[in-house]
């Protein structure tokens, strides 16, 4: 079996000696580069630009503006395209824009030979605005006489729902009803690779880009709509890609690339954000407001979790109102017979737009529920790890959302495992009673999530396997390999259907929408589930086509044949070796008068969405005086089904888990509330986490198989960062007794509460 | 690539000293850390360069019989931290330097540009006031030898004028000889940070008393500072509770932070006050031994 193991990864051995080619490792003769000419103020309209200098600087190409743009309003989140109108993504963007929302909108575009000529230029454009009355925060955009950021008004949407029975009810049957107001930060996502493209004509009428995306197949689709192609003309190519976290599960470069070569003659153009850009110009995670409230009775059952978030989504719509609704109907998961109501507005303000980070949304809801929850736990004298294996979910509750039942959950497990590993009920005695500057306190926090987006929008995969003349297999998937490793446990789930050894599946890693199986990408936690149906369909099919071809080659009937460890044996005698794959491949493909090339492709939907759990504990010190947190141990214990790659999930779960605690005690984007300025829009003054403030990290797996999934597996992609931001709260709650409710509790804002409480 | 307008690799001090003169403006190329940065970022007036990097003279860290140590511009971080003279007798001023950014900045800045550069927060600079640094430096009149005490002028700010260059800084023996001495670096996180304060600390005990004790501070005001009114509550104390309270409530009146969307006011004085007593208590327990 090659699930289960720890496989060399397909793509390790060439990211560890720097041969991986990525979209900037690739150049043309004659590329142009172009740089964007930013807006100075976060509100306003162009009133007037001049480009006379910047066309002047020798080695500029040209300047286009917003008057030089196509007029057609495009939207750039990276969900599949909808049959529903209603359930569309929103257009409000155009590729330039005389109305600019935010500090860093584009208003115009230089092109010229080099990178360096054409930021030259950019500055050299002289813009002229109109300043317009600024809304940063929600209190701001949802004010009365709010400016309106876009035509509709500053409201993108607003919804809610009630399930798992009547809140009215639950609420008489809560013997204590608590509430609290949560803040989350502007958190960026800082992957490595920054967004960068390039765009080429390879005729007249068929573009070419190749781009570092999270979603080849809908950015193919986006840019048809920006530019008002048909979509089969345009090609999109991803090569390895350095990371993306989700700012690029949005369309962000890729329509102005293709643009700039159209009206400049099919020459490549090519645009590379650099750190600063990337960091404002292109999406961040919503900052969130969570009003959360919770009965419970006596018995410490949770009668019902009314949940309001308010959710900043900045200057364009991007995945809007998507992310707030997606933790609302994954957090239900949880503790499913409590009552949950969710409800939810989204709007415009005058900061960078948000989308599409790590966990949609989880974080932010978390951080309000298992905080509030910890809360209802203390009130009623309950211990709180007690207290969540009392309400947490079991196999056979029904599925509030879908009235389905749960089939393998493991969140219970979770949580044991988790005591014991931080040793919770030793160090809970023992930090009973403290006093004096330094503190030690516990905490604990769960989660729930889904794997992938049905039935939210379509979930579609495919897969294409070709027997090879040497008898290995070359596997294409829609699936997007961004780093997570979906490439290599994909490998790992045809071998073991086909019967062939590791080694002899190869990945063809780069995406080309023109020839690779449709799958509109990574995200949502969902590429190795989703894809797990097409690659388990295509690998019995060509392993059938095999055994067809081993029945003309040899006296036995197909059902007596059976692949495996890369040679054809009979099914009862699997010692018994009857044929080479290698022979039987050579022979498929230059016998005259049989066989032919073997493949198989398949594209699956899934209609399943298996919910994944876990919990953080973490154990952590408190100087009160230096207004510090230092975590002296921290775990993550999850229930993702079953594991494909031990080592890869592991690692999925210590980044998760310093990215977490990067939300929770360092990242947030500053923004001046008055003018939108931003101020700390670089990697020295936006704090990440180096690897000196990270502890070591902790992580544990309980053992559950999703029936869902051929290979019983979960997701695992974006839980591991939703749980630290309340476990940290909470032990921090627990060590001083103050409470924290809102993110990042740095140093300026543990002094504000510590001083508030009378420590200081 | 950079937006490098004129470049000059100086031959010579001499030869520096001349160009420096002859073009106003000119910046002083020595490990890159501010100055590339600067340029990247497209800020201008970095555009006219003087390449110091062949000027090997400028890297010499020496001691003579006096005692006087001599720590040439040009030193690296990474030298000055790993050099013996350094460890043995001014362990404080490594023990700063290792707060510098991370690994690869600390093998390429220098201690000449981190003062030199004027920066409110630059974490040699408390070092350099508690160890009374000579600045020995070339201008075109010829050489001349300033004292750290006021060199500083203001945020970004120096007193050197058009044509100097720093070539060493010069550590007399009076000042470290029987002191102890300790640095706390106060930032959002624990490396590649820029200081939200820093205190430094010597003090030279007589028996239980303290004898002398100089307390310094970056960020903490326009520029980084000494604190007298604090130095004096100390005078002749013996290391306690009360005296450090003592030390806390009056470096109030030596230093005057500001609200910025950094930090508030309040905020950096609160651990303006924690930082005076730690970095005390560091000093004399840990004889500047760790941070």
């Amino acid at each position: 079996m090659a699930i289960g193991k720890s496989h060399r990864r397909k793509d390790v051995r060439a990211k560890v000696t720097g041969k991986t080619r990525y979209t900037d490792d690739y150049s043309m003769p004659g590329m142009l580069e172009a740089r964007y000419v930013r807006s100075p103020i976060a509100h306003g309209l162009v009133k007037n630009i001049d480009t006379t200098a910047a066309l002047a600087l020798p080695g500029v190409e040209a300047v286009f503006t917003f008057a030089d743009v196509p007029k057609n309003v495009f939207p750039t989140a990276g969900h599949p395209y909808s049959l529903d109108p209603d359930h569309q993504d929103v257009a409000d963007r155009l590729l330039l824009t005389d109305h600019v929302r935010y500090h860093g909108d584009e208003v115009a575009i230089v092109v010229a030979r080099d990178r360096l000529t054409a930021g030259k230029a950019a500055k050299a454009v002289v813009v002229d605005y109109e300043e317009l009355p600024i809304c940063v925060t929600s209190a701001a955009a949802l004010a009365p006489d709010a400016p309106a950021i876009h035509a509709g008004g500053n409201i993108l949407k607003s919804t809610s729902f009630e399930i798992g029975g009547s809140l009215a009810e639950a609420e008489t049957r809560a013997d204590l009803t608590l509430q609290g107001t949560f803040r989350t930060p502007i958190v960026l996502h800082c992957h490595l690779e920054n967004h960068t493209a390039y765009a080429y004509m390879d005729d007249n009428d068929h573009l070419v880009i190749v781009s570092s995306t999270q979603i080849p197949h809908i950015c193919r689709r986006i840019v048809g709509q920006a530019l008002g192609m048909e979509w089969s003309r345009i090609r999109v190519i991803k090569p390895y890609i350095g990371g993306g976290f989700g700012a690029k599960q949005d369309v962000v470069l890729e329509p102005m690339v293709a643009f700039l070569s159209t009206k400049l003659g099919g020459a490549p153009v090519k645009i590379e954000m650099d750190r600063e850009e990337c960091l404002v110009a292109t999406r961040t995670r919503h900052s969130q407001t969570v009003t959360a409230r919770a009965g419970v009775t006596k018995d410490a059952s949770i009668t019902f979790i009314d949940l309001d978030v308010i959710s900043n989504t900045g200057a364009y719509a991007s995945h809007g109102h998507s992310i707030p609704m997606a933790a609302g109907s994954k957090c239900c998961h949880l503790y499913p017979r409590a009552v949950t109501k969710f409800s939810a507005i989204s709007h415009y303000a005058n900061i960078p737009a948000a989308g599409a980070m790590r966990a949609y949304g989880s974080p932010q809801l978390f951080f309000g529920m298992e905080s509030l929850l910890e809360e209802a736990a203390r009130s009623i004298g309950m211990d709180s790890v007690e207290f969540r294996l009392k309400n947490c979910a079991r196999p056979g509750d029904i599925k509030a959302k879908t009235g389905e039942y749960e089939h393998a959950v493991g969140i219970k497990e979770c949580l044991e495992k988790g005591s014991a590993a931080i040793d919770w009920e030793a160090k809970k005695k023992r930090y009973a009673t403290q006093t004096g500057n330094i503190r030690s306190g516990l905490g604990v926090a769960c989660f729930s999530y889904g794997s992938g987006t049905y039935p939210a929008c379509v979930e579609i995969a495919g897969c294409r396997l070709v027997l090879n003349q040497d008898g290995s297999v070359h596997m294409q998937v829609g699936a997007t390999e961004i780093g997570q490793g979906s490439d290599t446990a994909l490998a790992q789930m045809a071998t073991d259907t086909l019967g062939l050894s590791y080694d002899r599946i190869h990945v063809v890693s780069e995406q080309d929408t023109d020839v690779t199986p449709f799958d509109p990408g990574a995200y949502a936690s969902r590429q190795t589930y989703v894809a797990a149906p097409a690659v388990h369909a295509a690998a019995d099919k060509l392993k059938r086509k095999i055994l067809t071809h081993a029945a003309l080659m040899t006296d036995e009937s197909v059902e007596n044949l059976n692949l495996a460890n890369g040679n054809i044996v009979l099914q009862d005698q699997p010692e018994k070796v009857v044929l080479d794959l290698r022979d039987l491949a050579l022979d498929s493909y230059y016998h005259k008068d049989r066989g032919g090339q073997l493949t198989a492709e398949v594209s699956s939907k899934t209609r399943t969405n298996a919910p994944s759990y876990g919990c953080t504990f973490v154990d952590l010190e408190v100087d009160i005086e230096m207004c510090s947190v230092t975590i002296k141990n921290i775990i993550n214990v999850h229930d993702a089904g079953r594991i494909i790659h031990p080592l890869s999930a592991t690692g999925q779960v210590h980044g998760g888990m310093a990215m977490g605690i990067g939300m929770a005690l360092f990242e947030e984007l500053m923004i001046d509330s008055e003018t939108g300025w931003i101020y700390n829009g670089n990697l020295l003054d936006y704090k990440i986490p180096t690897c000196v403030d990270i502890p070591d990290l902790e992580s544990e797996f309980v053992d559950t198989f999703d029936p869902t999934s051929p290979y019983g597996n979960k997701s695992l992609g974006e839980p591991p960062i939703i749980s630290q931001g309340p476990s940290i709260r909470n032990a921090i709650w627990d060590a001083t007794g103050v409470k924290i409710n809102e993110m990042p509790m740095t140093p300026k804002v543990l002094f504000t509460h510590f001083r508030a409480a009378g420590l200081l | 690539m950079f937006p490098i307008e004129n470049y000059h690799y100086a031959t010579s001090v001499e030869d520096a000293v001349q160009h420096l003169a002859a073009y106003e403006g000119t910046k002083i190329l020595a490990g890159g850390t501010d100055v590339l940065v600067r340029l990247h970022e497209g800020k201008s007036g970095y555009g006219h360069l003087i390449d110091i990097n062949g000027l090997d003279e400028l890297k010499t860290i020496s001691m003579d019989e006096s005692g006087t140590i001599f720590i040439g511009s040009r030193a690296t971080f990474t030298e000055i931290i790993t050099n013996d003279i350094i460890s043995r007798n001014v362990p404080m001023l490594a023990q700063s330097l290792l707060t510098i950014g991370g690994p690869q900045v600390r093998n390429t800045g220098t201690m000449g540009g981190n003062i030199c550069n004027g920066a409110v927060s630059a974490d040699s600079a408390c070092a350099a006031l508690v160890y009374e640094f000579d600045l020995q430096i070339q201008g075109t009149e010829g050489e001349r030898r300033e004292s750290i005490h006021g060199f500083h002028t203001g945020p970004g700010r120096t007193i050197l004028q058009q044509g100097d260059l720093l070539k060493s800084f010069v550590i007399r023996p009076e000042n470290y000889t029987d002191f102890k001495a300790s640095y706390i670096k106060y930032a959002m996180r624990g490396a590649m940070d820029i200081a939200t304060i820093g205190c430094g600390a010597a003090i030279k005990m007589h028996g239980e008393e303290v004898e002398t004790f100089k307390l310094a501070f970056t960020v903490a005001a326009p520029t980084p500072i000494r604190c007298p009114t604090a130095e004096k509550t100390m005078k002749g104390a013996v290391i306690s509770e009360e005296s450090l309270k003592r030390l806390a409530d009056a470096v109030a009146a030596d230093v005057k932070p500001r609200t910025s969307w950094r930090a508030s006011k309040e905020f950096r004085l609160h651990i303006i006050r924690t930082l005076a007593k730690k970095v005390t208590r560091q000093a004399v327990d840990n004889q500047g031994g760790t941070c």
